[in-house]
């Protein structure tokens, strides 16, 4: 993409969607959001930096292989299941912990985690698909 | 550890030993036998510390449970039928893991062999110690199995192939019937255990299903037992090499169909159709099998056909129904096990050393192999009935149960005596022929055989020798459990290796009498044979390549007509489907939704949206260029997401946002690169039926929403999940709470189904071009010259 | 209201099923992507339609009473959409692919697999 414009705001554009898409992924439990709408925001934010910066600097940008990244998310999910055992609870069963961190009281779960993995495979499958789209569009 | 730990070990054994048995080969060469021998030798050994239980005449029973729910276990029966199997399997089994160690010496494959015929062993042990139905079908098919790779062991040569699959179908398939018949018995008695059955005997005879049951049973026992007119796979199993056929195809498996239908008798047994069908197809079997024998020239292919011969005769006393008939039965079966196995060695014996088998080209081996011949011939006195062998006790059971002066028993007398007398001639052209005269020239020059190869069928010759002389021990060990066992109720097998005067001494000495002139007369026998043989001109073993071709050739024809190879049919085919179970079932059944009530009152914008998502369907039909195509796909997806929206579904309207974006970004970026236009390129006379299904499929989906929407919703799922998703779930967004956590598990399957997609398009896009044409081409080879 | 949606998703499905039907692998393709939304919409309306309200417990509830939309089928849907995705992409790349390959859209001339004159099958053993 030739625009200069585009060029100079897509970095921003994307970091600021990739906040964006851990806040929604976050939020997820109890508002409107979660691993999925938020895995594809981020994968759109990533097209849209692909697009206009190359998809050279994306890869460079997220460093990890989008594979592996979906790898580590179904690792992430799959071991949050497997928790449970270890609390002589059945395979998913949700656990919650409540740590205080510098006074506040932050919810952890393992359905969070499930949730998280969740985010990352949604982000690097797509996104791999997308990104080897565009490198041979570019060929 | 107890009995049943044990049991269950030396059933396990063999499989243990199949496993090992190509390391040790590789280890050890064919002096592995050696040590391979060890596994069914501790088997003989574990089986014989039942003798003292069995012959008081008690059942010992056994196993764990395998499948509670369904009544299904593994589990065991071993009374004096199945304990006699059990021995004669494992005893001969030692012997022939011994031989095939000298018979396969140097053999690339002798490993495999052994794991082969181990695995076999195992097989057999299981099915004739099966207490529970579902063990003894399996093992019944692991025996088909198991065969078929011994078969096939040769498979280079066609022959060997066309032998093991045929030995596949008859057997596999009468297993299957067997099955049918199983199921049967269990609907009408409701156990599944055989000991347990044997206590529903009267209500099995009086059952409306008898008939049905009786012949399925039956179809499995006549196919694996060669009877006529199933018997054309056994002598085309000859193929496998010789111990093979020593020990699957005399001694042990052709039997499983006899082992089975005495196992029955005290169930199925004693009524008319039993005592007309069995003795009828194994009378039968026993003078096709002894005419068919004589018409050979090849050692293995007489034997072969004598035994299809003897289990026509076993088959026929079983169902008999005479006095004596059940112990001449059990009598003949150790006999013909030990005989049959010692002579097949000894042909193999002949053949190994000489590098010949047709008789007529051999002659005067006596004086080579001296110790071969006492071995052959001390077998085919015991085949011949002759005194004092173990096969002269069993044949004056025989005729002493056919001694009636009654019209059927005469019958049967007759055939037996003439088939006996054909086997008769036949033992001794076998035994004899090869080593008396003149010396033939042999492709290789003969010398005796070493020990490997001799002492089995030595051993076997000295057992039918010593169990007739201690026919009291026998008798006590073996005859009359095994007929107790057969009989199902108690009887004691007395007959000595004394002749006695009388009316059976009489028919054997006629048997004698007239095989000699058979044995003399082969020649002019054999041309006899073979004349009305060339004059019927088909039989079943034509008959089954023909069936085999024509259902190769149906079956051709037929994938032709149904996979047409072209996608539009089969799209076709499926939406017309689809179409009438859609619109004719409700018809039918008349339960089509009242008239729609299309309300008035609906907000203009939601009316407007729709109409946005209807014109961006059209527009995708009729898109003149790729770029209208894919907007107009998108148009129809954010419509969609609107409607989300509206009705209470942000999640969702996100999602589907955000997925058709990246949609026509990936669109987009593929159709840069095909190229092609979207417009439709169908004739009008194919548009207008693709519009009239497509119409029917709409309409019938329609139809299916107006009545699923119009019964009362039952909201019981939506109710407990709007309660529990925050007490319990600690989550305020229902459908989150559904997603990740209670139905987490699904969500799992989920992501991991994105994931190989994911790896799926990656590996699709980096595929080199050309290299998918090579696949097509599934030429394994093109990847190295290129 | 059902009634509207009921003739919305016929429409739908008539015009998947009609380009499914079509001969060029792009019209297929195009018809397999409207087919998800079809289907989605049909599992929507199926689980009943409520205008507007969510299926969010409001913060100070511990249990959501009163009327919301039915959080059941959204949660199907959420998935479904995602994986029609993934698979919809995987089809494109195939279909590109395999013109790469074939150098023909149409689906009849497609015949790699069960080519057209295909040998009968062996009748030895």
């Amino acid at each position: 993409m030739k625009s200069v414009i585009f060029r100079a705001v897509a970095p921003f554009l994307a970091s600021l969607m990739v906040l964006f898409s851990i806040f929604v992924l976050l939020r997820g439990h109890n508002e409107p959001g979660g691993g999925f709408i938020g895995g594809l925001i981020a994968v759109s934010a990533l097209a849209i930096y692909g697009i206009a910066c190359g998809v050279e600097t994306v890869r460079r940008a997220i460093y990890f292989h989008p594979m592996a990244i979906a790898g580590a998310g179904l690792f992430a999910s799959a071991v949050a299941g497997l928790i449970s055992i270890a609390a002589r609870v059945p395979f998913m069963t949700g656990l919650w912990i409540y740590p205080s961190v510098l006074g506040v009281e932050i919810p952890l779960s393992t359905v969070m985690l499930f949730d998280c993995g969740v985010y990352l495979v949604v982000v690097g499958a797509i996104s791999s698909v997308a990104l080897s789209l565009e490198e041979r569009g570019g060929e | 550890m107890d009995v049943a730990a044990l049991t269950f070990l030396a059933l396990a054994l063999p499989f243990v030993g199949a496993l090992v048995a190509p390391l040790l080969t590789r280890l050890l060469g064919h002096k592995a036998a050696w040590v391979l021998a060890l596994f069914p030798a501790a088997i003989v050994l574990h089986f014989t510390r039942f003798w003292p239980e069995v012959a008081k005449g008690e059942v010992v029973t056994g196993g764990y449970a395998w499948i509670p729910s369904f009544n299904v276990s593994f589990s065991w029966l071993i009374d004096g039928l199945s304990l006699t199997f059990a021995l004669l399997i494992a005893g001969i089994g030692t012997l022939i893991v011994l031989y095939s160690g000298g018979y396969l010496k140097g053999h690339p494959q002798q490993g495999r062999f052994f794991s082969f015929i181990l695995m076999f062993m195992g097989s057999m042990l299981g099915l004739v110690v099966s207490d529970s139905f579902l063990m003894l079908f399996v093992f019944w098919e692991l025996t088909s199995i198991t065969s078929f790779l011994l078969i096939g062991f040769d498979h280079s040569r066609e022959a060997a192939r066309r032998a093991a699959l045929q030995a596949l179908v008859v057997t596999g398939g009468g297993g299957l019937v067997l099955l049918a018949g199983l199921l049967i018995i269990w609907n009408v008695s409701g156990v599944t255990q055989l000991s347990l059955l044997m206590a529903f005997g009267t209500e099995m005879r009086e059952s409306p299903f008898y008939l049905a049951a009786l012949l399925l049973v039956l179809g499995g026992a006549f196919t694996k037992s060669a009877q006529f007119p199933f018997h054309f796979w056994l002598p085309n199993a000859m193929e496998a090499p010789t111990p093979v056929s020593a020990y699957l195809h005399s001694a042990t498996m052709v039997k499983a169909g006899v082992y089975l239908l005495m196992r029955l008798n005290p169930v199925f047994g004693g009524t008319p159709e039993w005592q007309i069908l069995l003795p009828l197809f194994g009378g039968a079997t026993l003078v096709i099998g002894a005419a068919l024998a004589c018409r050979q020239t090849d050692l293995k292919l007489m034997l072969a056909y004598t035994t299809m011969a003897s289990l026509g005769l076993l088959v026929m006393l079983t169902g008999l129904g005479a006095p004596h008939a059940i112990e001449a039965a059990a009598l003949y079966l150790v006999a013909h096990s030990l005989f049959k196995g010692a002579l097949f060695m000894v042909a193999g014996i002949i053949d190994h050393e000489t590098g010949a088998r047709d008789v007529t080209r051999l002659g005067g081996l006596r004086s080579a192999m001296p110790l071969t011949f006492v071995i052959a011939l001390a077998a085919a006195f015991s085949m011949g009935g002759l005194f004092p062998f173990f096969g002269f006790i069993a044949k004056e059971e025989i005729y002493y149960a056919l001694s009636g002066f009654d019209r059927r028993s005469m019958v049967f007398a007759a055939l037996a005596i003439f088939g006996n007398a054909l086997m008769f001639a036949v033992a001794f052209a076998v035994a004899l022929k090869p080593f008396v005269g003149a010396k033939v020239e042999t492709p290789k020059a003969a010398h005796e055989a070493p020990v490997l190869l001799w002492l089995g069928p030595a051993l076997l010759a000295a057992k039918g020798l010593s169990t007739a002389l201690l026919s009291g021990l026998t008798h006590e060990l073996v005859s009359t459990p095994m007929a107790s066992a057969i009989s199902g109720e108690p009887r004691a097998v007395a007959i000595s290796v004394v002749p006695h005067v009388g009316m059976p001494l009489a028919m054997s000495i006629a048997t004698a009498l007239i095989g000699i002139v058979f044995y003399l007369k082969l020649d002019r026998l054999r041309d006899f044979i073979a004349t009305i043989l060339a004059d019927i001109g088909w039989g079943p073993d034509r008959g089954f390549d023909q069936f085999i071709r024509g259902l190769v050739r149906f079956s051709g024809a037929l994938t032709r007509r149904l996979q047409s190879g072209r996608l539009d049919v089969y799209m076709t085919v499926t939406f017309i489907l689809v179409a009438f179970v859609l619109l004719l079932v409700p018809l039918i059944y008349g339960e089509l939704p009242r008239a729609p009530f299309f309300a008035p009152d609906v907000p203009l914008h939601e009316l407007a949206i729709m109409a946005i998502a209807v014109i961006g369907l059209l527009a995708v039909v009729l898109a003149p260029d790729r770029l209208t195509a894919i907007v107009s796909l998108g148009i129809q997806g954010f419509a969609v997401a609107v409607i989300f929206l509206l009705y209470g579904a942000p999640d969702l309207a996100f999602t589907q946002f955000m997925i058709e974006t990246l949609s026509v970004v990936v669109l987009a970026l593929v159709m840069t690169r095909l190229r092609l236009s979207p417009s439709d390129h169908r004739p009008l006379a194919q548009k207008v039926p693709d519009f009239a299904i497509a119409l029917a499929c709409g309409v019938g989906f329609s139809l299916m929403l107006l009545k699923a929407t119009g019964v009362p919703f039952d909201a019981t799922l939506t109710e407990f999940f709007n309660l529990y998703s925050k007490s319990i779930a600690h989550g305020a967004n229902v459908v989150n709470v559904i997603i990740v956590d209670f139905r987490g598990t699904d969500t799992l399957g989920e992501i991991a189904v994105l994931m190989v997609t994911g790896l799926a398009i990656l590996s699709l896009v980096r595929l080199r071009a050309g290299s998918l044409r090579r696949i097509a081409d599934n030429d394994p080879d093109a990847e190295e010259r290129a | 209201m059902e009634a509207w949606f009921a003739l919305l998703v016929g429409i739908f499905f008539t015009v998947a099923v009609y380009l499914l039907l079509s001969k060029s692998i792009i019209r297929v393709l195009l018809g397999v992507a409207i087919l998800g939304n079809a289907v989605n919409l049909l599992i929507f309306t199926g689980g009943r339609l409520t205008r507007g309200v969510p299926p969010v417990i409001p913060g100070h509830q511990d249990t959501l009473t009163g009327p919301a939309a039915n959080a059941l089928p959204q949660a199907l849907i959420l998935t479904a959409i995602v994986i029609s995705f993934s698979f919809f992409a995987f089809l494109l790349v195939l279909a590109w692919r395999a013109y790469e390959e074939l150098q023909t859209d149409n689906t009849d001339e497609m015949r790699v697999a069960e080519p057209k004159d295909e040998p009968a099958p062996p009748l030895g053993y």
